[in-house]
């Protein structure tokens, strides 16, 4: 089948602003969005940039706005879209060219929630033991790929750049959670301060943008209320 | 622009991050050069677990994994590295514990593990669970934790930057040249210490389950400069990748209790492996599945692939342990494995051989195991050997915590007492030369139309069984792509994010290890391991019982060295399950 492929391309050196440019694909229904840009970079237009690596959805490198929805374009198949695709770079985060943007910001908000394990006492001589359903209990965050879906998906991070944002939290959330951690103190000042999680306006927009499925908004409810239940 | 560090790492994968991390406890300043942002390496892509013997569902010891190892490479492991491995690769697991990494856990609460291909109770009697696991995503998990450590431990990142040179002066390593996407500016990075870590090599196929940035570059970069590749020919298929894609499906789907079915529903396994059926190392179940769509026995309209049936396991196991590899099957190929049979074929998936190292991660020049001081290797892109003939399953993992962790420590040793070297612009010329050129070319080949070249007449002529004959016809046509590569143009010629040019570069880097991989495959007159001989169809110890050191002499010409196997405890023999 034929496919209208219409991405919006920025390069620094000639555009002022970004600009729609069209390309007609011949494409399977089975085929990824990516299979499609790699298309148009080999036979139409090598100019064309964006980031992809493991190309199924693990190392969370091609997060794109498909049909204005935020997605991996390695997991987004050509017979869920329709015959006309359009293509954007995430919002919220400085676009690079064409569909790469600068990730720092988005980093930064990662690395403020300090996201390891913070335990001071001297670990045993084997595991530290931790039951099944303590296990569970932070599963949901340990599946995120820090595509940044969720963050760019969400109308508090675009309106102020400085809000944590849901990745961040959730990555918090796996911690202030693991029966094994120390440290939930410590992110509360962060994520409890002005760009913390009170600027959540559970908008749910990061929970339908997750291409790992997971309840990002209902993992930010939940650090919410640790904080509010450490206060008393 | 010029940086500076005491140990820098190539590569922000597992064995990178382990390195790094490594390096940094004690206490060198480092630096980690990644042509991605760190937690998007293929890592991440490892899913079943990772091998120790912990002994925590039955009794376990590492000698059974020691031997586990040797037999499973066909008598190729060097029998140091695998001790070594066996023993501390359960330190590293409960390191990796300590430091976060989220396994699934026993009713006990210690660490959960799985069944996998290759690993045995006493001495190759039975299966026996041995893997560490986080669910399907257990690299995933890898990769996470080391880079949350690398992030506590405030180690400098260089994201995106893709390392072109790397500067060796009368036999020692003095650093790095970079190009950074971002601007197109090529940069200098001066170190006592560099340790490759920069992973495999599987876009030389078309058929693979790695990513589209596993392309060999340092591997490239240093036979290049005269430095040898070992064992090459070594190449693993996994059995089961996503029929036709070749996304990965993990080996913990067999050691769950899947099991391989061809178009008469027959558990084709029994026949060749009676005493561990689908639980027989990699190579054998490849050739297995090759075998049976050669007999007519293939599923589909092409009859060209196999089935993996979960069908008949409880839906929580597979719900629970096997979640992205269920999603997998449902995106990619409309099927649900709760319900039917998934389609699948072997994949490209695992460089055996790599840059020769020691025990301690040091890249060593020559037969007599003489180091180039300065320069380390771990991970896929080295070989120490340890995984031989044939990588088991979840021994990657293992790989790069036991000797990422190794190379770290020493390099941070070396460089404590080591000094800079001088080093000035001059030595950005090789790499700028090479980019300039390809952006000034006005030659009629696209990257593109080469690179499906190469991926498909790799696949059809040095994948899974080989003959002198069709390997020197690869010979032939790595020759003509060689030619042809060197009237490449691009239209991109700007400096922001040119990922054309990137992939230029690329294409240069897997010919050039498809030709030390097909040469070593042509020299190797045997069948071991992964590398199947269909004209030597038996194994030779006599003759062949040494690693294969391939040295670029020419475009199209290579030179072979030899290195004895190191031997100890156990004595080669027939290799049966």
């Amino acid at each position: 089948m034929q496919v209208t492929l219409k991405i919006l391309r920025f390069d620094p050196a000639k555009h002022e602003k970004p600009t729609w440019q069209t390309y007609q694909v011949e494409a399977e229904p089975w085929d990824r969005v990516l299979d499609l840009l790699h298309k148009v970079k080999a036979d139409q237009d090598g100019t064309l940039a964006f980031r992809r690596s493991c190309g199924h959805g693990i190392c969370g490198s091609d997060a794109m706005l498909i049909n204005g929805r935020n997605r991996l374009a390695c997991k987004t198949l050509v017979k869920d879209l329709g015959s006309v695709i359009t293509v954007e770079p995430i919002r919220g985060l400085p676009v690079e060219k064409d569909l790469v943007v600068d990730m720092e910001p988005f980093f930064a908000a990662y690395r403020a929630v300090k996201p390891y394990l913070i335990n001071e006492e001297p670990p045993p001589a084997r595991e530290r033991l931790q039951s099944p359903e303590e296990r569970e209990r932070f599963d949901h965050g340990t599946k995120c790929i820090l595509c940044a879906s969720c963050t760019t998906s969400c109308p508090v991070f675009w309106v102020n750049g400085t809000y944590l944002g849901p990745a961040a939290i959730v990555q918090a959330h796996r911690f202030i959670f693991d029966s094994r951690d120390r440290g939930k103190r410590e992110r509360f000042k962060a994520l409890g301060s002005g760009s913390g999680v009170w600027r959540c306006r559970t908008a749910y927009n990061c929970t339908e943008a997750c291409p790992r499925e997971i309840p990002v908004t209902e993992l930010i409810e939940e650090v919410k209320r640790a904080i509010l239940l450490d206060r008393f | 622009m010029a940086h500076r560090h005491e140990v820098i790492v190539v590569g922000a994968g597992g064995a990178g991050l382990a390195t790094a991390l490594y390096a940094a406890r004690e206490g060198a300043d480092v630096a980690v050069v990644s042509k991605l942002y760190p937690t998007r390496s293929h890592t991440g892509a490892a899913q079943g677990g990772i091998g120790a013997a912990l002994g925590n569902v039955e009794e376990d010891h590492w000698e059974w994994h020691m031997f586990d190892t040797i037999k499973g490479g066909d008598y190729l492991t060097d029998q140091d590295a695998a001790e070594v491995f066996a023993k501390e690769v359960i330190e590293a697991v409960l390191e990796l514990e300590h430091m976060g990494l989220p396994f699934d856990r026993l009713p006990n609460g210690k660490i959960a593990q799985r069944r996998f291909g290759g690993h045995t109770k006493d001495w190759g009697k039975a299966p026996v669970h041995r893997a560490a696991h986080a669910a399907d995503r257990t690299g995933h998990m890898i990769l996470q934790t080391l880079y949350q450590q690398c992030v506590k431990h405030n180690i400098t990142f260089y994201n995106e930057f893709h390392v072109t040179d790397v500067i060796l002066e009368d036999g020692v390593a003095k650093g790095l040249v970079a190009y950074e996407l971002a601007t197109g500016e090529l940069h200098l990075f001066q170190a006592k210490a560099i340790v490759i870590a920069s992973g495999g090599f599987g876009r030389i196929y078309k058929v693979t389950s790695n990513a589209y940035t596993l392309t060999g570059d340092l591997q490239a970069i240093l036979y290049r400069k005269g430095l040898p590749l070992e064992d090459m020919e070594f190449y693993q298929f996994h059995p089961t990748g996503l029929y036709p894609l070749g996304i990965l499906l993990t080996e913990g789907a067999r050691g769950e209790g899947g099991i391989l079915r061809n178009a008469l529903g027959e558990r084709f396994m029994e026949r060749y492996a009676p005493t561990i059926k689908d639980l027989a190392p990699r190579d054998m179940v490849s050739r297995a599945m090759y075998l049976e769509v050669r007999e007519g026995r293939g599923v589909g309209p092409k009859k060209d692939h196999v089935l993996l049936d979960l069908t008949h396991l409880p839906p929580e196991v597979i719900e629970k342990k096997l979640p992205d590899i269920t999603e997998f099957s449902r995106i990619y190929l409309g099927v649900d494995p709760l319900k039917e049979p998934v389609p699948v074929m072997p994949t490209a998936h695992y460089a055996m051989g790599g840059i020769p190292t020691t025990l301690w991660g040091q890249v060593i020049r020559d037969e007599n195991n003489t180091v180039v001081p300065g320069l380390y290797a771990a991970g896929e892109a080295a070989c120490v050997s340890l995984h031989g003939a044939n990588r088991l399953g979840t021994n990657s993992l293992g790989d790069l915590v036991v000797f990422g962790r190794r190379a770290g420590i020493h390099a941070a040793r070396f460089a404590k007492d080591a000094d800079y070297h001088e080093l000035s612009e001059e030595h950005l010329g090789a790499s700028r030369e090479r980019i300039e050129r390809i952006k000034a070319s006005t030659g009629k080949e696209k990257v593109a139309v080469l690179r499906a070249e190469l991926q498909q007449t790799m696949m059809d002529n040095a994948s899974v069984f080989r003959t002198g004959e069709l390997l020197a016809k690869q010979v032939e046509i790595l020759k003509e792509l060689m030619d042809r590569y060197r009237h490449i143009s691009i239209d991109d010629k700007g400096d922001a994010y040119n990922t054309e040019l990137v992939e230029a570069l690329e294409l240069g880097y897997l010919l050039e290890v498809s030709e030390a991989l097909v040469h070593s495959a042509l020299n190797r007159t045997e069948s071991r391991g992964a590398h199947a001989r269909e004209d030597y169809p038996e194994r030779d110890d006599q003759n062949w019982l040494k690693h294969t050191l391939a040295y670029k002499v020419a475009d199209g010409k290579v030179a072979f060295r030899y290195k004895p196997v190191v031997l100890g405890r156990f004595e080669p023999k027939a290799r049966t399950y």
